[in-house]
């Protein structure tokens, strides 16, 4: 059993009245893919967006062992998460449509390229560290590019990529930002059979290069086949904690998922059908 | 710093929580085609007819009231009397009718347009290279070429000093996408920073001009704070309020600024230690270069200070869209959201946009003060923001070569519509209309990517975000 890379302690978040998170603790282990599972509205999103510094929590502890050691997420600002290796995707795709698919890459390597400029007068005049640096931006995005099958798009705008190219970008781009840990909110969404199918190798081979990741996921077959541990939320509790095979025997799993349908586009029939 | 962002999908501590439909955002689905049914089709002849009638209706309620009821004053001088003149308009709601239905019948029936080919585009993007060239050979030639009047310089430099303003703004509004209605304020800082500093402690223009820069910058990222959380209209307001402070502490503190009366004798640069003044004399420019004494050596020199500095505007603003802040304003531009999560300090990287921005308001605001030799807060108005905006998305959001044109026709245009009087607002608000009906997103609208692996393709300006 390895090393958590991603350790949740009760946390807790309100909007107002509403408590949207309760006392969830989790760990996400260091090389694992850990996916977050539940019906919509059981507060999967704002564990994510909580986790990355979208919102700070009512109460709670996130922690990560990043880089430079142990880190208090919850009290670090939002763009020092993603420094401290913390990358994500979000439900709603959210690239720059007006820039490239190379300059969307770039700007995920902005923090290490605005460092060899020098406050920007080093690459105004054109040195050859900045250069260097630029360089090698390149080409880790050309690294990701591959691995994406986006190579030859890379000079066109990312908002005139298709839908599944666009998913796939995203998590080229979030990867750019070098992370030990990728939350991935909800990637196959919207993509077909084929597509799910090769978004499970995406994520295998983003694993096999050393990053933890944590997954948000409706369809069932990819979270089942890819996960090594499936957390379940429902009502902004957890239910169920365990390795796939575990959460699909848990009897309040099930009856969450068939029990109370009322909103819940994720019927219990891929999670029982998955192999 | 609050972890909530006020914008865009992710809603305050208190709100909603995240939307969680997975339905992008329209601007979102510019890469998938929308399917749009086209519009039934309908008789028409008919259509033209009942459309061109409710035009002539609504002209009807408009024209009776503005037109066909006139006071004037009694004969005796006593008293008003009301006149109708209902021939008129009868006229004028014949000629909408008329116009109106003209319009309809040209949509109607006109050739489909022809798709435009390959080659076509191929031409104009070879003949847009040159446009830059040339237009920038011309501004440097320009006090050179025989028949260059007085006249003609100083509306170069007034057009020059409006290109510089227009890309200095282009920053905060154009790649940032950080609608600022209150940049005059920078210009104004400038100009008082100069007019102040020459004028109380000696100090010479060139010594002056960095420090308004820097005077300018300073008040940007003053503005800056306060404004980081707020987007579009929000923005737009928090800014023009700015501009109108500055304006006003100008006018009302009398014993530093001279208020309504503003600051006069301010000096007039100097080339290299000489000085232009109008006698000749030892010391003199005309003097040192055994050159008969003009008045025109001030103007031309003048003409290729302002000159410099909308180039050096230009070449940092072309150098920074290359470079990681650049590319950071305009992916702050496309998305805040994904910014802060790539890690990028949004507080920073928009701050940067309003100072280096205001730096650049500030040098104009120098150079004019320097020109004019006078200021005073009557020319620090909101219609000056209004005309720099103007500029700025005329020529096209993010575009150094439509600002520069932009420029070029607003403050030119209306300087070549003197002629025409009173009709020249007319003529220039007409215009305006046109240039957006024909082009919405500005007279040159595709962004050209700031980096590429193979040959570098301009980008539609559909797919570019107009920032918030």
């Amino acid at each position: 059993m390895s090393a958590p890379v991603l350790q949740v302690r009760e946390l807790v978040m309100r909007f107002g009245g509403l408590t949207a998170v309760n006392q969830v603790s989790f760990n996400a282990r260091a090389g694992d893919i850990t996916a977050v599972i539940g019906p919509n509205g059981a507060g999967k999103t704002t564990v994510f967006n909580l986790i990355t510094g979208f919102y700070r929590p009512s109460a709670g502890e996130i922690l990560l062992h990043g880089r430079s050691g142990e880190r208090a997420l919850h009290r670090t600002p939002g763009h020092r998460i993603a420094q401290e290796g913390v990358a994500r995707t979000f439900q709603n795709i959210r690239l720059f449509p007006g820039m490239t698919v190379l300059e969307n890459l770039l700007v995920a390597q902005h923090n290490r390229l605005q460092a060899s400029t020098f406050f920007g007068i080093g690459a105004a005049l054109g040195l050859g560290r900045y250069r260097a640096a630029e360089r090698a931006a390149v080409d880790l995005a050309k690294h990701w590019l591959e691995a994406t099958r986006l190579l030859d798009r890379a000079d066109d705008a990312a908002g005139s990529l298709p839908y599944g190219a666009q998913r796939r970008l995203e998590i080229a781009r979030a990867m750019c930002t070098e992370p030990v840990l990728l939350c991935l909110d909800e990637p196959a969404a919207g993509l077909n059979p084929r597509e799910s199918e090769e978004l499970s190798e995406l994520i295998r081979l983003i694993r096999a290069s050393g990053c933890s990741i944590l997954l948000i996921e409706h369809d069932m077959g990819v979270v089942m086949k890819i996960s090594d541990r499936v957390v379940v939320l429902d009502h902004g509790k957890k239910i169920a904690d365990g390795t796939p095979a575990e959460v699909r025997a848990d009897e309040t799993v099930i009856a969450a998922y068939l029990g109370e349908g009322d909103e819940d586009d994720t019927p219990a029939v891929p999670l029982e059908g998955a192999a | 710093m609050s972890g909530a962002n006020s914008s865009l999908g992710v809603p305050h501590e208190g709100g909603v929580p995240h939307n969680d439909d997975g339905v992008p955002d329209p601007g979102e689905l510019s890469g998938i085609p929308r399917s749009s049914a086209p519009p039934a089709p309908r008789p028409p002849m008919a259509h033209s007819l009942r459309d061109a009638g409710m035009a002539a209706l609504v002209a009807l309620g408009l024209f009776v009231p503005l037109v066909g009821l006139r006071t004037d004053v009694g004969p005796g001088g006593g008293g008003l009397i009301i006149r109708t003149r209902w021939a008129d308009v009868a006229i004028l709601v014949g000629l909408v009718f008329a116009g109106r239905l003209l319009l309809n019948l040209w949509t109607t029936f006109r050739p489909a347009p022809k798709p435009r080919t390959a080659q076509r585009s191929a031409m104009i993007a070879r003949v847009g290279t040159w446009v830059a060239p040339v237009l920038l050979a011309y501004a440097v030639l320009l006090p050179m070429l025989p028949g260059t009047t007085r006249y003609g310089l100083d509306l170069g430099i007034l057009v020059l000093t409006y290109v510089m303003l227009g890309w200095g703004l282009n920053i905060v509004v154009g790649l940032a996408g950080l609608l600022d209605l209150g940049y005059v304020a920078f210009y104004a800082v400038g100009a008082y920073s100069y007019a102040l500093l020459s004028t109380t402690f000696g100090l010479s223009f060139w010594v002056c001009l960095p420090l308004a820069g820097l005077l300018a910058a300073f008040w940007g990222v003053l503005l800056g704070f306060p404004v980081l959380r707020l987007r579009g209209d929000y923005l737009a307001i928090v800014t023009l309020a700015f501009g109108e402070i500055i304006r006003v502490v100008l006018l009302n503190w009398v014993s530093l600024t001279g208020g309504p009366n503003g600051i006069s004798g301010i000096p007039r640069p100097s080339f290299f230690g000489l000085s232009f003044s109008a006698g000749g004399g030892p010391g003199s420019f005309s003097d040192f270069f055994g050159l008969e004494p003009s008045p025109t050596h001030r103007v031309v020199f003048l003409y290729y200070v302002i000159l410099a500095l909308a180039l050096l505007t230009n070449w940092v603003t072309i150098r920074l869209r290359r470079q990681p802040l650049g590319r950071a304003w305009e992916a702050l531009r496309e998305d805040e959201i994904a910014c802060r999560a790539l890690g990028i300090n949004v507080t920073n990287t928009k701050l940067t946009a309003f100072a280096i921005g205001a730096m650049f308001g500030g040098f104009a605001g120098a150079f004019f003060a320097t020109r004019q030799a006078f200021i005073s807060p009557e020319s620090f108005t909101f219609i000056e923001s209004a005309i720099i905006l103007a500029i700025v998305v005329l020529g096209g959001l993010g575009s150094q070569l439509g600002v520069a044109i932009a420029a070029l026709v607003m403050i030119g245009g209306f300087e070549a519509f003197r002629d025409l009087e009173e009709w020249r607002m007319l003529v220039f608000g007409g215009a305006m209309v046109v240039i957006m009906v024909w082009r919405p997103r500005g007279l040159v609208s595709s962004r050209t990517p700031s980096v590429s692996l193979g040959k570098r393709r301009a980008i539609a300006a559909e797919l570019v975000g107009q920032g918030r």
